[in-house]
């Protein structure tokens, strides 16, 4: 029996399939009319949004494969939060890549078929599934980290990301296999069911496979190494992407399979989860406060910000309702929105002064006021200060470790409470610079070298959403609940 | 009139973030429209809060009223609550009032590296937080507009501040930034300990603390009081203060003095306490000893300092303490004196700073030992110094005298409490505690007739001899009149403040009368 197939559930994932497919034709046979491919790249992301919407609208939860490939608010809202970062990077990546020595249509269809595991992988709801959909996600951006290909720094990131990336992936299908051996299905569900009897202890050994192959691919500590030099050698807007979209990928299937599989067995799971919570914020503030380079700060600072969105993941056990989930689902959107920003407000800073050194970015704000704003508004949202959206993110993460109430639970809290007071210290060196030093005597003028429109409007978009949810932050919080309410 | 009773609060708070946002849209070489527009959108601002006045129902002072109480942010609980009683209101009102004086002040000498449109749009971002926090009736609510202020502080103290500039700013944003963490914390764990679902301050207060442990109790209060004690600033938790004052621009520390140290105290008499009062009977003598020693401790720092600005700092230090003093008595007498410190040291120490700007300004130098004799050279400068001094140390008939005095007479006879200081007896540890605050007013009176003496009387040194010192100028003179006028009228009829707040504290001191 061939199963049966409801295209309108699958319409995202078409649409973004056929996107990829005429980027590659168009770069094929019109080769002399480079800037038609990200156009078309841009039409198709936001023509998947329509069907992400109308599927919104209909509200019922759609189940194919025997449900291995779910469509529920869940998927939806998470499907529209991918779109909506691939288009941000489409943004960035316009004049990024345009002024380069870089191969132009080839980047687009790499970025749109990673897009397109991410859209899958929010409807996901088996592990082979879930596998594949990394994989498409991962395989991509390893192309895409050695897009400068006469720089060694970006083989060098490609490489160490490839290596970790097949590493990770080894381990964690590893712990896969052990799972599928032992509950006899490969859909979370029915996982579920095994985890809620009493497993034996190599069940605890194959969750903790798995995670840490999670781990890597999140780059939490102590699987973080590859993260640093990854980041600073790739292209930058593929940094934001890896940083951003790859990594809320990565966040999304260990978000699916610890609710939906390991969930009933806490034990397995509950303390790697605090441990890699802790060791991520705190190692990740303390290298992030002896960056003297933009990007490597980010870099460090996005390490610190995966521990942070643990902290309600590592909780959830004890937490009633959905909050914990809620949190995360919360945290990511913020995240998204704030360190998009900040990229590319690095991004333009950096073609003004031609080095993401923090130095060089000394007295910006007299030099480029509002570019300096817009960078300002990014890196104090990172820091949690209100009325930014990042108080927010933050506040929904303490909000879930009180609502658990357990010792555990409140030390964790204390530790991303004091590591919150320590990150606005590396957050702060970029304003500092900006804005109470003086130029460097050869900087160069806002109105000499403006920056180009695409990646103001990506900075544009990223700072209304900034500020927007800083001072109501309902709207995202609606969007959390609505994640996990049943269609 | 009933829109002006619904949007009152709400255009109090933010029509000056609508004025930063025109200020921010008009070009940067537009100065005088810039400028215009800032003090049009204060003056406007103030002229809700003259409304406010005029619609307030002073019978029912103890009562919230021109409430707003609307949906925000649903999934956690949270409401946009406004409203003023008589414990905010006269606060709401001096914030608008010195806001008004800052940018009239500043018409004409903007610091270094000047730029009028960012200053402009930072102090009026100020407002929104300052005003915002005095009127929030929501705990999250209270806590954006809380450390909505920090930011432009940190900005204007890092940007337009002196030499030491860039410490100070940082120092000043970890301290705050550190206690209000602490401050969040406790009140999530209310929230879900009260198990009333709300962050709302009138609901809360109603629970007061029903139910919870006292061992929680007083954690929870030791988080609350983490937050608001580095904010008044209390000793220890002061040490960001002098450096933050003695950096910033002069109308940065006018501000920093006048309203945002009574966020702090205002947080102690509007949640700490009426929300946790069985931890507060605990801490009370705690804050007490705290008190006393800020009083003798920053006296005697005064003593020490040659920069004038440093030396008003400290005696903020000193003068907290007595708010502070008054506030851990828990009875109507002292919780009416700390109101009244506030807003008379808001008038007072504002007034002090500008001075000292002003002095800086003519001068070149805050140093004591180089200036003197501007009696002779700017005769009207250096009397309203005087004035400002004896306001400051408390001379009977202006409106210093009546935050200090009931502050340590309400020390004779405080609210029973169970113990004092080391199980000791509660009603001897704060008459110890009296003692030594009329002391502190004794040293208050040395050090500032100390720098009114170096200041003002004798002969002009020979550095400035032949220097032209411009005696008050008229913006001065238009920033400076209602302050003035405030605190001799506040001095003579101290019962026009006392008659608004005294029906407010009564609820919260009926709790502690035994």
């Amino acid at each position: 029996m061939n199963p049966s197939i409801d295209f309108h559930a699958f319409a995202p994932e078409i649409i973004l399939t056929g996107a990829a497919v005429v980027c590659l034709l168009v770069d094929l046979f019109a080769p002399d009319r480079p800037e038609l491919v990200p156009r078309l790249a841009s039409l198709g992301v936001l023509a998947a949004l329509i069907p992400v919407l109308t599927l919104a609208a209909d509200g019922a939860d759609r189940s194919m494969f025997g449900g291995a490939f779910v469509v529920d608010n869940y998927a939806l809202v998470l499907q529209g939060f991918f779109l909506v970062v691939a288009y941000v990077t489409l943004l960035i990546s316009v004049d990024y890549i345009g002024e380069g020595d870089y191969y132009r249509g080839e980047y687009y269809v790499m970025l749109l078929v990673s897009v397109l595991g991410l859209l899958v992988m929010a409807s996901a709801r088996d592990l082979v599934t879930i596998f594949v959909a990394l994989e498409t996600i991962t395989l991509p951006t390893w192309v895409l980290a050695g897009w400068r290909k006469h720089d060694t720094r970006s083989n060098e990131a490609a490489l160490k990301y490839f290596l970790i990336g097949v590493l990770s992936t080894a381990v964690m299908l590893y712990g896969m296999s052990f799972i599928f051996g032992m509950s006899g299905s490969t859909l979370l569900s029915d996982i579920a069911d095994y985890a809620a009897t009493s497993t034996p202890p190599l069940f605890a050994v194959a969750v903790f496979l798995t995670l840490v192959g999670f781990g890597f691919k999140v780059s939490t500590v102590p699987f973080h190494f590859w993260a640093p030099d990854t980041y600073e050698g790739a292209p930058t807007p593929v940094t934001a992407y890896l940083s951003v979209a790859s990594k809320a990928g990565g966040f999304v299937a260990l978000l699916t399979i610890v609710r939906l599989a390991f969930f009933p067995s806490g034990d397995s799971w509950e303390p790697m989860i605090w441990v890699f919570a802790a060791a991520s914020m705190t190692w990740g503030n303390l290298a992030a406060l002896r960056q003297t380079n933009a990007i490597r700060m980010l870099a460090y600072s996005s390490i610190a910000q995966a521990g942070f969105m643990l902290v309600p993941l590592a909780v959830a056990g004890d937490v009633p309702g959905n909050s914990a989930w809620e949190a995360v689902i919360i945290y990511l959107l913020v995240y998204g929105a704030m360190n998009f920003g900040a990229f590319a407000a690095v991004i333009a800073a950096a073609r003004r002064t031609r080095s993401a050194e923090m130095d060089s970015f000394s007295g910006l704000g007299r030099t480029d006021p509002m570019l300096a704003v817009m960078m300002s508004i990014f890196m104090l949202s990172l820091a949690g200060i209100p009325p930014l959206a990042g108080w927010f993110a933050k506040f929904v993460m303490f909000r879930a470790v009180f609502d658990a109430g357990t010792t555990a639970a409140v030390v964790l809290g204390v530790i991303a409470a004091v590591n919150s007071g320590v990150a606005f210290f590396y957050y702060a060196i970029i304003p500092r610079k900006m804005w109470f030093h003086d130029p460097a005597p050869d900087a160069v003028d806002a109105r000499t070298q403006p920056t180009p429109i695409a990646l103001n409007f990506a900075m544009l978009l990223t700072t209304a959403a900034v500020l927007v949810v800083g001072v109501y932050p309902q709207f995202f919080a609606k969007l959390g609940e609505l994640a996990f309410t049943p269609g | 009139m009933d829109w002006f009773d619904d949007w009152a609060l709400t255009l109090a708070v933010f029509l000056p973030a609508v004025g930063m946002a025109v200020v921010l849209a008009i070009p940067r070489a537009q100065e005088t429209a810039i400028k215009t527009t800032a003090l049009l959108t204060a003056l406007v601002t103030g002229a809700v809060g003259v409304g406010i006045l005029f619609r307030f129902d002073y019978d029912a002072a103890g009562s919230f009223q021109f409430e707003v109480n609307e949906p925000w942010i649903d999934v956690i609980h949270s409401r946009y609550h406004l409203g003023v009683d008589g414990i905010s209101l006269p606060l709401l009102i001096m914030s608008m009032l010195i806001v008004i004086a800052c940018i009239i002040y500043s018409w004409d000498h903007f610091p270094e590296p000047h730029n009028p449109k960012a200053f402009l749009a930072l102090v009026l971002l100020l407002e929104v937080g300052l005003n915002g926090t005095f009127v929030a009736e929501d705990l999250i609510l209270f806590f954006i507009f809380f450390e909505l202020v920090l930011l432009p502080m940190f900005f204007m103290i890092g940007v337009w501040g002196g030499p030491s500039r860039e410490y100070a700013s940082i120092k000043f944003f970890l301290f705050t930034l550190f206690g209000s963490a602490l401050m969040l914390v406790s009140f999530l764990a209310i929230f879900f300990l009260s198990q009333r679902e709300t962050f709302d301050i009138v609901t809360l207060t109603s629970f007061g603390g029903e139910g919870i442990s006292q061992g929680t109790e007083n954690l929870l209060f030791a988080g609350l009081f983490l937050g608001f004690a580095i904010k008044t600033p209390m000793f220890p938790f002061h040490t960001w203060l002098p450096d933050a004052h003695t950096e910033a621009p002069t109308v940065g520390s006018v501000i920093l003095a006048a309203v945002m140290l009574k966020l702090g105290t205002y947080g102690f008499v509007r949640i700490a306490i009426p929300i946790l009062p069985e931890a507060a009977e605990v801490w009370a003598p705690w804050i007490g000893l705290l008190a006393v020693i800020g009083i003798i401790y920053g006296a005697l720092c005064c003593l020490a300092q040659r920069d004038m600005k440093r030396l008003i700092a400290f005696s903020s230090v000193a003068h907290m303490g007595f708010v502070m003093l008054g506030i851990a008595t828990l009875t109507d007498f002292g919780l009416n004196a700390s109101i009244f410190g506030m807003v008379a040291h808001g008038l007072i120490t504002g007034m002090l700073f500008f001075l000292a700007g002003s002095v800086q300004e003519r001068y070149g130098t805050r140093e004591m030992s180089r200036l003197g004799g501007m009696l002779n050279q700017a005769p009207k400068l250096g009397w309203i110094l005087g004035f400002a001094a004896m306001a400051s140390l408390g001379m009977p008939g202006l409106a210093g005298f009546w935050g200090e005095f009931p502050a340590i007479l309400a020390s004779y006879d405080p609210a029973p409490l169970a113990d004092g200081l080391f199980g000791g007896d509660n009603l001897w540890t704060y008459r110890t505690f009296m003692v030594f605050a009329a002391i502190g007013t004794v040293l208050a009176a040395g050090y500032l007739l100390y720098m009114l003496q170096r200041v003002t009387f004798g002969k002009v040194g020979a550095e400035f001899e032949n220097a032209h010192i411009h005696d008050v100028h008229v913006p001065e003179w238009i920033a400076w009149a209602p302050l003035l006028v405030l605190i001799v009228l506040l001095g003579i009829y101290p019962d026009t403040l006392f008659s608004l707040t005294d029906p407010a504290v009564g609820p919260i001191s009926q709790i502690f009368s035994g």
